[in-house]
């Protein structure tokens, strides 16, 4: 390396700097600053000048000091180990900083990604001599409990597969080699590298067509996200934007979950970190760490490695949709990551656009989400991976014309509108239900084995969907006349709504049971409250008096039922019983 | 150790800002004395070097400053505040200096006042309750150790005196330990400032306190450092010296306005109502020093204070505070009129870390249930009080008028308790109870059966 090219810091302007003699220099290089040797990335270039966003602290630096280019652009390191870690924006693993450290990030530490030491035992799919090319997978090796690490052929890499045997490797050493048709040989290891500003290469992208299941009854019922989907969360501070983020990040029915704590709290995730390795995952009931990557770029860490930390997320959730997983990747928040934009593009002296955001804002926004899809992954065998991405957005003054929500609502599918109103009156999630939408509702009926079951589901949420709609109407009606004005059918329909609302709609977060509802739960709660509201009607109609429906016993069942446990649903599936019984004795 | 370089090239001067040229080797972010043509020194600070050109932020303003008669000295060192134990009990002007007639510290070491974020993985969870004494923190939003909990007030709203009452009363419950405070002033009044440290000499709190001091009249471009000299010494209680430090920031509002006024002076872009773009990370470079580290004893709990302009919570400052900080405690100007104090306003107030600081073990097993009780039913009979103000008591429905009552008693013996009346968690809880009384059992939908029979009093009374 004693050819590396060498320049020199002219101008230092909070976490941009300038240097000069960097002729030859390529955009997105990273490169080393300064005798603390901090790391930075080019982000623009003007002859000899090229300018740099710094991924660490910049007090200290000046004119003069030495400017390394590394020549290779700001990448990531893919292979077995990436599961369980935390890392910060340019994949820096904070637990091994912490004990090479201490408990303060100091500067210019680079940290690989990947341990070097750590020996994973590799098993090949494919025999020795088989033809090969980028994207096939060559052999396995299972990291943790839950997920079969794929190793796959990077890119560039063609021919036939040579002396690949199984055998205990560390992430550096040959697993075998790839003998190109000129003759000349690569070696294939358990890692490979990939610059995360480019998107990794699929066949093709396919529609999604399965829901991506979170448990969350308001999302799952009303306005679900897909498998490959792509959803964001809008709203002031404090109405619920990370708990939203966490739960997903617990109960989503993916394979992988990249959680970005981007410019958020410090304490958020530790308490990711805390509660992760002990909570089950409902389906293998192996803890949820064994499933999941943290990058953690918090509030107070360096703006440009938070510029970083999405692509350096999505990055990692690409590669393992190319081994053919459903992966599920989560940024709290995304108003952060554009702000660091904003923050580097004026130092860069560009021209702003709105709100002093760049004039690329738009594009970055899109073309990030971009990257989600369900799609045709590169390489031999077959197989079909899905990533979904779901963004928390933080508006100033929670006004969603700001710019980043509306750059983010032209691109993605799912709209779930948090409400301040709706947080005060810990009304929680607290998702608008006549704001928010999802353009991915109509494979809700594909949660079901049972078609009849399907086909009620979907009814059920139209109906109850049209009553919560109702609602708002008739609540004005109240306003101005009063409860008494209203017709008995019209006041059921309020008393079904303030149901659906609090016994539905409402979920705790911390309650062990309500923390999550399975499809099947879900079915049977909405199902049971409709049913009520079905046989009231009925039973209005030969004449019981409304007031006697609403001082029905079986309410307070209706109400507790979600705190019933998946194990005990046939208690739910009885309820109805209750309220044929219970309505039967109403008096007519 | 560089030699400090001296340079008399003072090239222009405008509002905060200072620009010396032919510069060798200056550093961004490191400090420089200005010695004007009378002999008195200012301080400043670099904010960006081009080449030999140097931008300067004068923390006491340039007024007076002279372009031909100014010799400027770099430093070659960020801004660093010199401790040791001694440091406790002293006070310093808003740069650090010693204010009191104390002597000089002795110090063990020097540290840069930015600090260094902490590593996310090094936290510990906050999860101790801390007992304010204040029902409506305490029985409502809990405060733990290692939380930043902000007040949003208003001008003219008593929120010294709830930040002095804090002062004094706060502790670990069980422990009886009490918190060094570090006392952060910007831009306050004397009045203000002098009113706090009263306090505290007539409790003896003195003793364990550290204050940093710029007031109204005191340099506004100071104010951008005093916080962080202030979380400086902070740190160096909590994770050097293994105490529990509470720290007040009184008022973030004027620190703001510093940072604004230096982005003015830069002609940067501005953001929402002039506010520079990178107000949100700034504020989270101050706010995010608060928090536990595993493996260390102290913590730091931090309750910064600021003015909402108009009272407006969208603001910039209580917004992006909002956005950074574990909840918020917000005052009522209505309740405030209404003579109740401190006036909390319940309703959009919100600890975060609530839930992992409270419960059996802790406080006792009917917290959360209960808070979720007295809010659900005060939620309720705040919106009867509004409707009986436009329509007349006479509109409300017998169920209204109940909630009705419960509200005006809930002010006036639950959220209205006095600046020096340190309730005990139990006492909190247990009026609390008492308060929730006046409703059958069959309406407190959100506690557990079991908890109503152990604790509701006409039950207890029997037992
Ligand atoms: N589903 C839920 N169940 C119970 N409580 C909830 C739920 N969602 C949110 N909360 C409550 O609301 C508080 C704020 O939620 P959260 O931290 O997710 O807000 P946020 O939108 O991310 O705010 P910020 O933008 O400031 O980060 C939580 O601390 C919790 O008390
Ligand atoms: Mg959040």
């Amino acid at each position: 390396m004693s050819e590396t090219r060498q320049g020199r810091v002219v101008k230092v302007a909070g976490p941009v700097v300038t240097a000069d003699g960097m002729t030859g220099a390529r955009m997105y290089d990273v490169v080393r600053v300064g005798k603390l040797n901090l790391i930075g990335e080019i982000v623009e270039l003007h002859g000899d000048l090229a300018s740099i966003q710094v991924y660490e602290e910049t007090v200290g630096i000046g004119p003069g000091e030495p400017v390394i280019d590394t020549e290779a652009p700001l990448s990531v390191e893919l292979g077995p180990g990436l599961i369980e870690s935390i890392y910060d924006g340019i994949q820096r693993p904070l637990d091994l900083l912490v004990e090479a450290e201490g408990e303060f990030m100091s500067r210019g530490s680079a940290m690989p990604g990947l341990n070097r030491k750590k020996r994973w035992l590799f098993k090949p799919t494919i025999e020795n001599g088989a033809e090969v090319s980028v994207g096939d997978i060559v052999g396995e090796v299972k990291e943790g409990p839950l997920l079969v690490h794929k190793i796959m052929v990077p890119v560039g890499v063609q021919g036939k597969v040579e002396n690949l045997n199984e055998g205990e490797y560390t992430v550096i050493e040959t697993i075998g080699v790839v003998k190109a048709a000129d003759g000349s040989e690569i070696k294939l290891k358990l890692m490979q590298t990939w610059p995360v500003r480019n998107s990794r290469a699929v066949i093709n992208r396919l529609a999604p067509n399965q829901l991506l299941i979170t448990g969350q009854r308001v999302i799952d019922t009303f306005f679900p996200i897909a498998k490959g989907g792509t959803a964001c969360v809008p709203g002031p501070f404090g109405t619920g934007k990370t708990v939203v983020q966490h739960q997903l990040a617990k109960w989503v029915d993916a394979d992988v979950v990249v959680y970005v704590g981007c410019g958020e709290r410090g304490n958020e995730m530790t308490d990711v970190l805390t509660e992760f390795p002990e909570l089950k995952d409902p389906r293998s009931g192996e803890p949820l760490m064994k499933r999941s990557v943290l990058i953690a770029n918090t509030s107070n860490m360096p703006v440009a490695a938070r510029e970083a930390s999405v692509y350096t997320g999505i990055t990692i959730a690409e590669y393992f949709r190319d081994m053919g997983y459903v992966v599920a990747l989560m940024a709290d928040s995304t108003s952060r990551w554009a702000e660091a934009m904003r923050e580097i593009s004026t130092r860069l002296e560009e021209m702003p656009a709105e709100e002093g955001y760049p004039a690329y804002l738009g594009a970055r926004i899109a073309a990030f989400y971009e990257r989600a899809g369900r799609v045709n992954c590169c390489g031999k065998p077959k197989r079909e991976g899905a990533l979904s991405i779901i963004g928390a957005v933080s508006p100033p003054g929670g006004d969603l014309s700001d710019s980043v929500v509306q750059a983010t609502l032209h691109v993605v599918k799912v709209f779930w509108s948090l409400m301040a109103k709706l947080a005060q009156q810990r009304h929680f999630p607290a998702i608008d239900w006549l704001t928010s939408y999802s353009f991915y509702k109509e494979y809700l009926a594909n949660c079901f084995e049972d078609k009849d079951q399907a086909d009620k589901m979907v009814a059920l949420t139209i109906e109850s969907m049209g009553l919560l709609e109702q609602e708002s109407q008739l609540l004005e009606i109240v306003r101005l006349v009063g409860a008494e004005a209203l017709s008995p059918t019209d006041r059921m329909a309020l008393e079904t709504s303030r149901s659906l609302r609090e016994d539905y709609l409402h979920q705790n977060a911390f309650h062990k049971v309500d923390t999550y509802t399975s499809m099947e739960k879900q079915y049977e709660l909405l199902g049971m409250i409709m049913y009520l509201h079905k046989q009231s009607l009925a039973a209005i109609a030969k004449g019981v008096s409304i007031e006697d429906i609403f001082k029905l016993p079986v309410r307070e069942e209706i109400a507790r039922a979600k705190y019933i446990p998946q194990e005990e649903i046939a208690k739910v599936v009885k309820i109805r019983e209750t309220i044929d019984e219970q309505i039967g004795k109403c008096k007519s | 150790m560089l030699s400090i370089k001296e340079y008399q090239t003072v090239t222009s001067i405008s509002g905060p800002l200072m620009m010396v040229e032919m510069v060798d080797a200056a550093k961004y972010g490191h400090i420089v004395d200005i010695e004007l043509g009378d002999g008195s020194i200012r301080h400043g600070q670099i904010l960006q070097v081009e080449n030999d050109k140097v931008l300067v932020q004068v923390f006491e303003g340039t007024s007076g400053i002279d372009v031909e008669k100014s010799t400027v000295r770099f430093l070659a060192k960020p801004l660093e505040l010199a401790v040791s134990p001694e440091i406790l009990g002293r006070v310093f002007n808003g740069l650090g200096q010693p204010k009191d007639d104390g002597p000089a510290i002795i110090p063990t070491k020097r540290l840069d006042i930015n600090g260094q974020p902490i590593n996310p993985y090094a936290r510990n969870y906050p999860n101790e309750f801390i007992q304010t004494g204040i029902s409506t923190i305490d029985g409502l939003n809990p405060l733990v150790r290692g939380q930043k909990l902000p007040i949003f007030s208003g001008a003219g709203l008593p929120h010294d005196q709830i930040t002095a009452q804090l002062a004094r009363q706060a502790s670990v419950l069980g422990h009886g330990e009490q918190f060094a405070v570090v006392f952060a002033a910007m831009g306050i009044t004397f009045e203000a400032a002098q009113f706090f440290i009263n306090d505290l000499h007539e409790t003896g709190a003195i003793e364990r306190s550290v204050m940093f001091v710029n007031l109204a009249n005191d340099p506004a471009i100071e104010r951008i450092a005093t916080p962080r000299f202030a979380l400086t010494c902070a740190e160096y209680l909590a994770f050097e010296q293994d105490m529990h430090v509470l720290v007040i920031l009184n008022d973030m509002t004027n620190y703001c306005e510093a940072l604004r006024e230096i982005s003015a002076a830069r002609k940067e872009v501005p953001g929402r109502r002039g506010y520079p773009g990178y107000l949100y990370t700034d504020l989270a470079t101050i706010y995010e020093r608060s928090g536990r580290i595993k493996g260390k004893d102290g913590s730091i709990t931090m309750v910064p204070v600021l003015t909402m302009p108009e009272d407006d919570k969208t603001h910039p400052v209580p917004d992006l505070t909002g956005y950074i900080t574990e909840g918020q405690i917000i005052l009522s100007r209505s309740l405030h009129r209404k003579a109740v104090s401190p006036p909390v306003d319940v309703l959009p107030s919100l600890s975060r870390l609530k839930d992992k600081g409270i419960g059996e073990g802790k406080t006792r097993e009917d917290h959360a249930d209960l808070y979720n009780q007295l809010y659900a039913g005060y939620a309720r009979g705040k919106e009867a009080q509004e409707l009986a103000t436009i329509m007349g008591e006479a509109a409300l429905s017998a169920e209204d008028k109940k909630y009705m009552t419960f509200a005006n008693e809930f002010e006036t013996r639950y959220i209205s308790q006095g600046y020096y009346e340190n309730r005990s968690v139990e006492d909190t809880l247990n009026l609390g109870w008492e308060l929730l009384s006046m409703f059958d059992d069959s309406e407190l939908k959100r506690i557990d059966v079991d908890l109503i029979k152990k604790y509701m009093p006409r039950f207890r009374n029997k037992n």
